[in-house]
């Protein structure tokens, strides 16, 4: 009984400890610009959050609101398209013997070793070469590319994905992509939503290279929107209140995608355990 | 970020110097109009810098000007031009302050207006310092556009000091003996910014301090210059007295300590005026505007803090349009006026001081007139400091060593010594020479 107050006890700090600045996020967002300097930080003043998001969807001509939408393109199409890549070619690796199968996985391994920083300024070169910066493929082409996501997914087929399995469906008369969609994908399931997860988070907090490729303000993501916002704070420090609430905005889409994929997760890693 | 936008910087850096002998043969194009139409690209992070444009575009259909954006110039914006001059694509024209321009010109990848026709007529036009920041101070060389000014002087608690009966400083002494009253009274006199280097900065070139220069050759450091090491004693004294309060500036603790009558003075430049109005709203009506302290009584000296320019890059292929855009932006009454009211800029020219904006007193300030102040300081900023071609890492290690002196370790005047190691070693690395 006392192991398990006490592990409560550990829960709840960690609980609290990483809900505070979320909290303190939204208390500041909801106050006026005098009030959020002047009152106490972690509880409200005057509800102001109305006004507030009135005024971050209207400044400069709802700017804010197409950066979200950018973010939501950028991010969800990479993470489905990325996702579905990395499952092929993890599939692929996994199921298919061919020459230089291990080569390849090495080559892809050691990609997931290499930070994305360090690429943004050569893939920024190389667009600049094909005169494709400043658009939205410079953004979107390069997030395609998950190397961590080919890994997860060779992993998870090899053990959830009998050959046996495969065999069978070859005989049926099955080809390889009908395959590889009605069956192994089906089979890959909670990997597929880990790897999109993983991604979805990954391109959305990609930072460096939007900031690198675009210099077009209707093509930013919010990330890199509401950064550029923050850096003029202090010439129009009346940025800095549509900054917080921006952040804030900007956090729940992914908090959306959690409670909602969250479940396939939770399922998926659990339905090993009992078989 | 900081760390890796230097690293960053310092890479590519590299990197340009290498490539930069190729553009060599663009010098002689000169500066002649072009014939057919032409089409602009100008990045810059003032906000709502596209009105602006908007204006000119609507005015010049034959010179369409497009424009960029992005984060404040160290905020990302620097990197990316050094970027785009690395792979052959930067724009047209691009915003830079004064204290980054030396790094372009050392890098080769501004073009030289000084053959430009628009911007040797408007020669007379900009403030004689802020010309010389445009210039380095060498004949037939202009590599940008002066924009905009950062003139310095006291903002000051009118009611604070007039019910405690202090009286306002106008020397640096008597600043540091109303510091003692301040305390007394219970507030501080004022935050040393212990992160911003640019103020100091700003004091340093009030004192007479010449942090860098450049015989044509050789780059010379000296960041513990007479002036600048009677600068850093003076606020040394000030913190090590605890007269003086250390909260990160630009955070709402500070615009709190401001709106809370913490902090009693603020020694800023002219777009600092917006900085109090709209981080201390509590404090309306009860602030005033003196000229800065001087070092010896009855002076007429001031700092500057801040200030930047509408450079032309390198491999512009229309630089005589882009300097006409440019002197526009910078010069006309319209532009400037739009500048003001869209991002507080305070213009470089010496007809932008009497803009109708600009002659208004100011209902924050008790309804004083405070731009008078700001346009006579603008005529006593001494002209020939010149900024290094490193300041990004200058500014570094001076902000570390400025943290740790104001929290008990180290002095500011080691916080000095070591930037002018640093930075001494940061241009041999990049072969830039320096005599020593």
């Amino acid at each position: 009984m006392r192991a398990k107050t006490a592990a409560m006890a550990v829960m709840g700090i960690c609980t609290f400890y990483f809900l505070v600045p979320i909290w303190w996020l939204f208390v500041g967002a909801t106050k006026s610009r005098g009030d959020f300097s002047n009152s106490a930080p972690l509880w409200f003043a005057d509800f102001h959050l109305g006004q507030n998001l009135s005024e971050l969807f209207h400044y400069r001509d709802g700017v804010f609101l197409r950066w979200l939408g950018n973010s939501v393109v950028y991010t969800g199409g990479a993470a489905l398209l990325g996702t579905l890549l990395a499952a092929m070619c993890g599939y692929a690796l996994a199921k298919y013997r061919f020459p230089g199968r291990e080569l390849l996985f090495t080559v892809v391994l050691g990609g997931v070793l290499v930070p994305a920083t360090a690429l943004a300024l050569p893939l920024f070169l190389i667009f600049s070469r094909l005169e494709a910066t400043d658009t939205f493929w410079s953004v979107f082409l390069p997030s395609l590319v998950n190397p961590f996501g080919v890994y997860l997914a060779r992993i998870y087929a090899t053990a959830s994905v009998p050959d046996e399995l495969l065999e069978a469906a070859r005989l049926d008369g099955s080809g390889e992509v009908r395959t590889f969609f009605t069956v192994s994908s089906k089979l890959m399931f909670p990997a597929l939503v880990t790897i999109f997860l993983f991604h979805f988070v990954a391109v959305w907090n990609n930072f460096l290279l939007p900031l690198i490729m675009l210099g077009n303000e209707r093509l930013f993501p919010v990330t890199l929107g509401l950064y550029s916002w923050n850096t003029q704070v202090n010439q129009l420090p009346e940025l800095r209140m549509l900054v917080l609430t921006g952040a804030l905005v900007s956090i729940v889409p992914l908090v959306v995608a959690f409670l909602l994929l969250q479940r396939f997760w939770r399922s998926g890693l659990g339905s090993g355990a009992v078989k | 970020m900081k760390k890796l936008a230097i690293a960053l910087l310092a890479s590519s850096l590299a990197l340009t110097a290498c490539s930069a002998k190729a553009d060599e043969t663009d010098e002689a194009t000169g500066c002649a109009a072009s014939k057919s139409p032409v089409s602009l690209t100008f990045t810059s992070w003032i906000p709502k810098i596209e009105e602006v444009v908007k204006v000119w575009n609507d005015k010049h259909p034959n010179v369409q000007v497009k424009v960029q954006t992005g984060p404040n110039g160290n905020g990302g914006t620097y990197q990316n031009f050094f970027n785009q001059l690395k792979a052959g694509n930067a724009p047209d024209l691009g915003q830079i302050e004064y204290d980054a321009l030396p790094s372009f010109r050392v890098q080769d990848g501004l073009t030289n207006l000084a053959d430009c026709k628009p911007v040797a007529d408007a020669k007379d036009q900009f403030v004689d310092w802020t010309w010389n920041q445009v210039t380095f101070g060498e004949q037939n060389s202009v590599y940008g556009v002066p924009q905009d000014a950062g003139p310095m002087a006291l903002f000051y608690r009118k009611d604070l000091f007039a019910k405690a009966g202090i009286p306002v400083p106008t020397t640096w002494e008597e600043y540091a003996a109303a510091a003692v009253k301040v305390k007394a009274a219970g507030g501080y006199i004022t935050n040393f910014s212990q992160s911003d280097i640019n103020q100091f900065a700003g004091l340093a070139w009030q004192a007479g301090g010449r942090w860098f220069g450049n015989d044509g050759s050789k780059w010379t450091v000296n960041l513990q210059d007479e002036a600048t090491t009677k600068v850093a004693n003076y606020w040394q004294d000030l913190i090590t007295k605890k007269l003086v309060s250390a909260v990160p500036p630009w955070t709402t603790e500070w615009d709190n300590a401001y709106n809370k009558g913490q902090a009693w003075t603020w020694v800023s430049a002219v777009w600092g005026a917006n900085s109090i109005a709209s981080g201390a709203p509590d404090t309306s009506g009860k602030w005033a505007v003196a000229p800065m302290p001087q070092w010896t009584s009855g002076g007429k000296v001031a700092g500057n803090w801040g200030g930047s320019s509408t450079a032309v890059f390198k491999g512009s292929k229309h630089p005589y349009e882009a300097a006409e855009f440019a002197i526009w932006l910078n010069t006309s009454q319209e532009a400037l006026t739009l500048l003001n009211q869209g991002a507080n800029l305070y213009p470089a020219t010496k007809a932008g001081a009497t803009l109708p904006a600009l002659s208004k007193g100011v209902d924050f300030y008790g309804g004083q007139k405070i731009y008078d102040v700001f346009a006579e300081a603008s005529t006593q900023v001494t002209p020939d400091f010149t900024w290094g071609p490193t300041m990004t890492s200058t500014y570094a290690t001076a902000s570390d060593g400025f943290k740790a002196a104001v929290s008990g370790s180290g002095t500011l005047l080691d916080a000095l010594k070591k930037a002018q190691t640093s930075t001494i070693e940061n241009l041999k690395s990049q072969s830039i020479p320096v005599a020593e």
